[in-house]
């Protein structure tokens, strides 16, 4: 009993945003994702609280710790000073830990996210670049973003004059050194350790689910696309 | 008594000079007008020292916040941005992103509540890249700075928020974004209760902020819930809830504090008009949605294609013809020198899709 209760609070966010909640529900009433799911961040932090490792198992296995947006709109409300969005947080890097993710449709996510943003972050520097925001996958964004993707330098170059090159402006690539100096950074605080999780354990469950290349691109692009609308 | 004090703790002290700036990832591939007019603006037009150091990288607050990247990872990264500004001899961190700004604000605020996780961070980054750090003496939004500055740009305007036929004030809807002082109150200005930064450029400058049901509502962006291509029915239903909640106010524009914020308003109008031929502005057109950068721009007299509103999927047009702002319609669409690059499709947000009003070839 307390077993991941315990492995959470070792998370200076469950410490910072859980001490005692007395289950009012304010944080649900503000949630933008309790709006749109089937999601009540009352309801988590109360699982949480009861220490239980089976029930805390379950949740770090749902979909549910997955919906939040991490506004954090449920911070500045909490009347005894909690902050869910926290409680969300070492959850999910919790969840991550223990390959518990991938038991959930929402947690298969992350590896699109890991290969999507995590790797441009270790390429560029940036969390995303122009050429990352592929129309196709985009169709939000519109017939003006597709006229930036089709003349990016055209346009970009009317801003900075540095577009994809070295030296200072917008958009600039980032000098080796430097990109280096984040590299190594990932390395020794644990986000290296993060991404071979993610997939190690993606890997392991794509076989499982049939994939028998493991988490290929099929697969990744199956997570990224796929939606069993039994979510709300 | 009482009240005027409790109001004291949501002022913000801001530095006047020597800044050192942290560019955007979401700023500078939607809006990069915005960081160059930031940047003309407070060296040119105010005379302020800016460093724009390329050595900087992102603060990686998008992995962060989709929980790929771990708190100590994003802690030695921010650790890193502070020593390239001790190297270049700067103190006054200016972030461009409302993500990074309630990254850093995050950042140090563990610091100061859990001594132990400073110490690590400078034992990774000691480890990772030889360096080591210190703290800022100031953290600020950029638009920190320019609400800080809205007094001197409001005595150089060309251009007010005004309608320029009626004199009346333009409505605007201001958009803080969640980060900027939901999560660290007393680090926005007038808190998560009275964010008053936008508020403040909007009335110094003339025009009428609007007050709605939704006004604090979250734009939609939910990191994961945009980011993966099957969560992202959650952004478009928070954009629409807040854009359903000012349409009967009838303002004149959006004027956003976040990158992220401007870019969701914008381009789920463009997606709900060709879903189901809804738009939300006057006269079947969009609601245009600003950055405070091409907001004080335009007071200022920049020439609007300079500030990169063709990047805009909703038509910024009707708002510069109620400003008086003359423009020249045929340069909308060029590339650099003058080049003909195309023109974008034309949307339904943008009236009709046959819509040619702005057709450069005529």
């Amino acid at each position: 009993m307390g077993k991941y209760f315990d492995m959470l609070m070792e998370d200076v966010r469950m410490r910072e945003g859980l001490h005692a909640c007395m289950n009012c529900g304010v944080c649900t009433g503000v949630c933008p994702a309790a709006e749109f799911y089937n999601y009540d961040p009352r309801q988590i932090v109360s699982i949480v609280q009861t220490r239980d490792d089976d029930a805390i198992e379950a949740l770090l296995k749902s979909d549910t710790i997955w919906y939040c947006g991490e506004c954090m709109s449920c911070r500045p409300r909490c009347p005894r000073g909690n902050t869910p969005g926290y409680v969300i947080q070492a959850l999910r890097t919790l969840s991550q830990k223990l390959g518990f993710f991938v038991e959930s449709e929402k947690g298969r996510q992350q590896l699109a996210l890991k290969r999507i943003i995590g790797e441009n972050i270790l390429r560029t520097g940036y969390c995303l670049v122009p050429r990352l925001i592929k129309p196709e996958l985009h169709p939000e964004q519109g017939t003006v973003w597709q006229w930036i993707y089709d003349n990016d330098r055209e346009v970009y170059g009317q801003f900075s004059p540095v577009y994809m090159r070295h030296g200072a402006g917008a958009l600039r690539r980032i000098d080796e050194e430097s990109l280096d100096e984040i590299r190594r950074i990932f390395d020794v605080s644990g986000g290296s350790e993060m991404f071979e999780t993610i997939e190690k354990h993606s890997d392991r469950k794509a076989r499982e689910m049939g994939y028998e290349e493991g988490a290929d691109q099929q697969y990744m692009m199956d997570v990224f696309c796929n939606n069993s609308n039994e979510h709300y | 008594m009482m009240k005027r004090r409790s109001w004291q703790e949501y002022q913000k002290e801001i530095a006047d000079d020597r800044y050192y700036y942290a560019r955007s990832c979401i700023r500078q591939n939607f809006f990069p007008g915005s960081e160059k007019a930031f940047i003309d603006i407070l060296q040119n037009d105010l005379g302020k020292d800016l460093l724009d150091d390329p050595k900087h990288s992102s603060c990686t607050g998008i992995g962060y916040h989709s929980d790929i990247v771990p708190l100590e990872t994003i802690m030695t990264v921010v650790a890193r941005q502070f020593s390239l500004m001790n190297e270049a001899g700067y103190e006054n961190f200016v972030t461009s992103c409302i993500t990074s700004f309630g990254i850093y604000c995050e950042v140090l605020s563990t610091w100061n509540e859990f001594p132990e996780t400073e110490e690590k961070t400078r034992e990774n980054l000691l480890k990772a890249t030889g360096r080591e750090f210190r703290k800022p003496a100031s953290l600020a939004h950029t638009s920190d700075v320019m609400f800080h500055f809205r007094d001197q740009i409001a005595a150089r305007a060309k251009h007010r928020l005004v309608n320029a036929v009626t004199g009346e004030p333009l409505k605007v809807v201001e958009h803080i974004g969640c980060h900027y002082a939901k999560i660290f109150p007393k680090s926005g200005i007038g808190g998560s209760e009275f964010p008053y930064v936008l508020a403040g450029m909007i009335e110094s400058w003339g025009g009428e902020v609007v007050d709605y049901p939704e006004r604090r509502h979250c734009c939609g962006f939910g990191f994961r819930n945009y980011l993966v291509q099957a969560n992202r029915g959650y952004s478009i239903a928070n954009s629409h809830k807040k854009l359903e909640s000012m349409a009967p106010y009838k303002p004149d524009f959006i004027v956003a504090n976040c990158p992220g914020c401007t870019m969701f308003l914008d381009k789920w109008q463009y997606a709900i008009a060709e879903m189901e031929g809804t738009t939300y502005g006057q006269n079947g057109h969009g609601i245009p949605v600003l950055t405070y950068e091409e907001m004080a721009g335009l007071v200022l007299g920049y020439n609007p294609w300079a500030l990169g509103l063709q990047m805009h999927q909703v038509d910024v047009e009707p708002l510069l013809d109620k400003m008086g702002i003359e423009y020249d319609p045929a340069a909308k669409y060029l590339g650099r020198n003058g080049k003909y690059i195309g023109k974008p499709a034309s949307a339904v947000v943008n009236c009709c899709p046959t819509d040619t009003i702005y057709d450069i070839r005529e």
